[in-house]
């Protein structure tokens, strides 16, 4: 019933919650004790709202940002990912696998502004051995939702 | 000049929802709750396989019955879903649509005054079908008061000596009624003792609700060897245009039917079979989530029905709900139209379905929840007035 919940959720954080529990054959009781739930261990993390940004301004820019680190005796890569991820800017930090350690995305209102930050706050940590910027051009699709789509019906009408 | 054209065909009426449709068409912001076919597109992965079949340059003919591997996936998802199990090389016949096969079927089964037994409401095509195949159908009006399943009591009192082909059209369009392994013992049972075959559409069949799996009636003791079961991708996978069904049943009449089919038609077009391939074997995940929408919109339609206090059945299958509009005085065709012109919502008379659909409209539920919400509202506002009226 979680994923069920979670799986509607997901692509409509806004549905009310009298019509999520028909939608789904519960009580809404038990829908609300459920989101509740999640909220608190944690695995519903928030509710955000997709944006187009490119559509309401040209002041913003966002950018990929592959770094290699040096992990920590003991530590690991922890706690050179919390020192980046508690910037503001950064969206978000993933460990990965393959030719560099943690994939940081970011979000600046310019390009200079993003590029500066590279170099003078992620560059500048002492564990951080190189850094490749990537800037996104254009978004085709996000989350799972393709932006620049409108919805046709094209279906025919036959016997 | 003589007449050029057969009796036979023209005494033939065209379909009552394309009728109805035509205007509805006509008129400028009408949300139509009409369509038959799933809303989904074909999930990409089966896209990309039919597209990446026609790049190798896979366009020839295929065998009349259809790609052996295509074939040899149908029977293992016949086993894996259905609990059916058949000869890939013999009892399998790949048909354009499931439309194709149900008119083969009938054409390699009867011979003039053979009678075939059709429960309606049910899918515009079987009682042409049966005409043109020169049998005389016989209709069996299901009823509201057992949910549009068929009794064993009907099935009796509609045989005769001439009956020799039964259609069971479950899950069933437009009600949405199901057929239980237990309403399906007792046909069963009148079936093996009179004789008769049985032509299963089971299109809708991987479209069940509330933990009601569907049951293929030739699973039941006694019934393999006199039952065609037809089956297609357009409703499970969302493969409406790709035009691809199938038959399975015993040797004797797939032989006949591949004849049909053979001079008819030739083979069912290849680049959908390599598609249903990829759909068969990966495509489970895909089902799974389009059956969680339908059921979403099902149960959004029957508790909007409870508040405005519309008399519907729980359906179970397909992707329809039929509520009763016989409070309202008018017949479905009367409702239709005057929902058409008060409130831009068309759903499809209930007689389109035979006589049997008297008193009830169709509407399906292959709609985004956005649009089912307007026309729920719609159809709220709509029977209100008449209500006030009365």
């Amino acid at each position: 019933m979680r994923e069920k919940i979670l799986t509607f959720i997901e692509k409509n954080s806004r549905v009310e919650l009298k019509e999520l529990a028909v939608l789904l054959g519960m009580s809404e009781a038990d829908v609300a004790g459920e989101l509740e739930a999640m909220e608190e261990e944690g695995i519903i993390c928030g509710y955000h709202t997709l944006i187009d940004w490119d559509k309401v301004t040209t002041e913003r820019i966002n950018a990929v940002i592959e770094v290699r680190v040096t992990p920590q005796r003991g530590r690991g890569f922890d706690s050179i990912a919390e020192r980046i991820y508690k910037y503001p800017e950064v969206e978000s930090v993933y460990l990965m696998s393959g030719g560099y350690d943690l994939l940081v995305m970011l979000e600046g209102k310019t390009l200079r502004e993003v590029s500066s930050f590279v170099s003078e706050k992620l560059s500048t940590l002492e564990s951080v051995l190189s850094t490749t910027t990537h800037f996104i051009l254009k978004k085709y699709k996000d989350h799972g939702t393709i932006l620049h789509q409108e919805y046709k019906d094209e279906r025919e009408i036959l016997s | 000049m003589r007449n050029p054209l057969s009796q036979t065909i023209v005494n033939i009426k065209p379909s009552g929802i394309r009728r109805f449709f035509d205007i509805a068409a006509e008129r400028k912001d009408t949300i139509s709750l009409g369509v038959g076919e799933p809303d989904f597109d074909t999930p990409w992965h089966v896209r990309d396989e039919g597209i990446y079949s026609l790049e190798k340059g896979k366009t020839f003919y295929t065998s009349n019955a259809g790609l052996m591997e295509l074939r040899e996936e149908i029977c293992r998802y016949l086993t894996r879903r259905m609990d059916l199990s058949y000869d890939p090389k013999t009892e399998i016949l790949v048909t354009v649509g499931g439309s194709e096969a149900i008119d083969i079927a009938l054409r390699a089964m009867v011979d003039p005054g053979d009678e075939v037994l059709i429960p309606q409401p049910s899918y515009v095509s079987y009682e042409p079908c049966a005409v043109l195949a020169g049998a005389k159908p016989v209709i069996i009006e299901l009823k509201n008061e057992n949910e549009f399943r068929l009794t064993p009591e009907q099935l009796l009192s509609a045989i005769t000596d001439k009956s020799k082909i039964l259609i069971m059209p479950y899950p069933n369009n437009p009600t949405g009624a199901i057929m239980e392994k237990e309403d399906l013992l007792e046909i069963v049972r009148i079936c093996v003792e009179k004789d008769l075959f049985v032509l299963s559409d089971e299109i809708y069949a991987e479209l069940t609700f509330g933990g009601k799996k569907h049951v293929s009636i030739a699973t039941l003791p006694g019934m393999r060897e006199r039952t065609i079961v037809i089956n297609g991708f357009s409703k499970s996978y969302a493969m409406t245009g790709w035009r691809l069904g199938y038959a399975c049943g015993p040797k004797e009449i797939l032989q006949q039917m591949t004849k049909i089919h053979q001079f008819a038609i030739m083979c069912a077009p290849t680049t959908s079979q390599y598609a249903a391939i990829e759909a068969l074997k990966n495509g489970d995940a895909d089902v799974d989530g389009m059956r969680e929408s339908y059921n979403q919109r099902r149960n959004f339609l029957m508790h909007s029905f409870r508040e405005m206090q519309l008399p519907c059945f729980e359906p179970f299958g397909a992707f329809y709900v039929f509520p009763c509009i016989r409070e309202f005085g008018m017949t479905s065709e009367e409702f239709a139209f005057a929902l058409l012109d008060a409130q831009k919502l068309a759903v499809v008379p209930g007689s389109a379905f035979g006589q049997g659909g008297e008193g009830f409209v169709r509407i399906s539920y292959a709609y985004s929840l956005k649009k089912l919400e307007t026309a729920m509202t719609r159809i709220a506002a709509f029977i209100e007035t008449l209500r006030n009226k009365a």
